[in-house]
């Protein structure tokens, strides 16, 4: 291999920087798909369906993306991987923000009443939209400065939320599909690996007594 | 002897004046965008899809477009389907049905009949007169289209293969054939998907033995080439592309009754105050509209059928 690995344990700062623009550049490409396919006919004979299902879609992708960070970053021993994970983390908010969008505008039609019978009386919705809801004080304290006031620890805690709003992501999809599970099979399992891991490292720090690793916040 | 005339014409050829503006306005906005070059390419697929119309049609006056509806585009029937056989996406028929064979093609019509027959296809053409009807269309995932069929009534190849009096109801058995359907790989549901009906629904004047739409033969993606229409009934209970009638004494057991008893029942008749048990039905979204409309009992058809459930608890016989 002509790049080694290890030319990645320290890049500049620079280099950081435009890997995170990339990495929003190629979070706004299923936004774009969607702006773009509307008024083109890209969305098939259903695109209100289409778009509910693909933010759906990248929600997930993204929290997968936001909860994979650790454990590359401990893998590949890239400890700069960590500047990605608020990005990552704010666009699988983002999508989820759309998608919570497209269901309360294009299918209830912002009617409260039948908004909130929709939540209380369909599981998939109530897991979905509880999903939804733990995501906003996460997004909510991502700035440095509340990261600062709130201290390292306390911000940890909340954040400890995406853990639960993995699983019931995959538990809103699964609810939802009429009989063809693969696609939810496929995150369950990819939740499976990335929580699985994490636990294991959890373990195995316990049984050798060293302090577990606390996330430093983001500098920049 | 394929010579069209005047009276040929169907109510799905004609253009109308919303359909007429439409196609102004995507022609403005095509030229527009430099798009309009593409142009010869599109009216050589129209003079395609003429050659492809099916003769001897005639619109059935009884059933033409209801009241303040209008034709949805073949391209969304065409485009926008569920047929498990070949994937589990709107989207996998129209890509993968291409490798469905329909000729030859035979349905074997059987069990408690007097005349139990195996039919060529061509010959089921020429059973009884091919009508066109317009039906409103609902799928139990709450979206609607409104599709102007060809057929007949079920009910003259009842009374062709004559029932004897120990059939009460009518099993459809549908093509699984692993060479042309790769959705068989995936265990979905119980295959062949079977679906069924009591004698006097399938003896309805609206239930409809469908062998074409839009004037055309059935797309391969929509059930070719023969398949079931019961329009007071979600989409799925008309099975697509059929290989067996079957006429027996007790209720069959559905493909979707088997995959989920508490979820899809045998009847299946479109009803707005009998939710689905995970989503409402009584919205649905018809093809090419951005709102919602609310969904009609018996999908419209209240009048023609109600009389047949009179007496029947429909939320226990959903």
């Amino acid at each position: 291999m002509a790049i080694h690995l290890n030319n990645f344990r320290s890049p500049s700062a620079t280099f950081v920087q435009r890997v995170k623009w990339l990495l929003i550049v190629l979070g706004m490409m299923p936004l774009l798909r969607l702006i773009a396919g509307f008024p083109l006919g890209w969305l098939g004979a259903n695109p209100i369906e289409f778009i509910t299902r693909s933010t759906g879609t990248w929600t997930i992708v993204g929290i997968a993306v936001t909860l994979s960070i650790t454990p590359l970053r401990k893998l590949l021993n890239w400890p700069w991987l960590i500047r990605l994970r608020r990005a990552a983390g704010l666009l699988a908010f983002f999508y989820a923000s759309l998608h919570f969008t497209t269901y309360i505008w294009f299918d209830r039609f912002f009617d409260v009443d039948d908004i909130i019978k929709d939540i209380i009386k369909r599981p998939f919705i109530t897991v979905g939209f509880a999903a939804f809801v733990l995501l906003i004080p996460l997004a909510a304290t991502s700035k440095n400065s509340i990261i600062k006031k709130l201290g390292a620890k306390r911000w940890q805690r909340i954040h400890y939320l995406i853990y639960l709003i993995a699983i019931l992501a995959v538990i809103h999809y699964w609810w939802l599909v009429k009989k063809d599970l693969t696609q939810p099979i496929i995150y369950a399992v990819v939740f499976a690996v990335l929580l699985g891991v994490r636990l294991i490292w959890k373990l195995r720090s316990v049984s050798s007594e060293k302090p577990p690793l606390v996330a430093k916040p983001p500098s920049d | 002897m394929l010579i069209r005339r005047s009276t040929d014409i169907l109510p799905s050829e004609i253009t109308t004046e919303s359909q007429y503006n439409s196609r102004r306005d995507w022609l403005k906005a095509a030229g527009a965008m430099g798009l309009i070059a593409g142009l010869p390419a599109l009216s050589a697929r129209d003079a395609q899809a003429q050659a492809g119309k099916l003769a001897g049609v005639k619109p059935n006056a009884a059933y033409g477009l209801p009241d303040g509806e209008k034709l949805n585009k073949f391209d969304e029937l065409k485009n926008y389907c569920n047929f498990y056989e070949f994937g589990t996406d709107k989207t996998d028929p129209p890509a993968n049905a291409k490798s469905l064979k329909t000729r030859p093609w035979t349905v074997a019509v059987e069990g408690e009949v007097l005349k139990p027959k195996v039919f060529d296809i061509d010959e089921l053409f020429k059973l009884a007169p091919l009508e066109e009807r317009i039906y409103r269309f609902r799928c139990v995932e709450a979206w609607s289209m409104v599709v102007p069929w060809v057929g007949f009534p079920l009910s003259a190849l009842i009374n062709a293969v004559q029932p004897k009096g120990n059939a009460k109801f009518v099993e459809f058995v549908t093509l699984a054939d692993k060479a042309q359907m790769p959705g068989l790989r995936a265990g979905v549901l119980d295959w062949p998907y079977t679906e069924g009906l009591r004698m006097d629904e399938a003896m309805h004047p609206l239930t409809l033995l469908t062998l074409g739409a839009f004037g055309e033969a059935l797309p391969n993606q929509n059930g070719a080439p023969i398949r079931m229409t019961i329009p007071w009934k979600y989409g799925f209970k008309g099975g697509k592309s059929i290989v067996k009638i079957r006429f027996v004494e007790k209720e069959p057991r559905t493909a979707w009754v088997k995959a989920g008893p508490s979820e899809y029942g045998f009847y299946s008749n479109v009803n707005p105050t009998v939710d689905h048990a995970r989503w409402t039905q009584a919205t649905e979204r018809r093809l090419g509209e951005f709102g919602k409309r609310k969904s009609l009992m018996f999908n419209g058809y209240t009048d023609q059928v109600a009389s047949m459930y009179t007496g029947m608890d429909l939320k226990k016989f959903f």
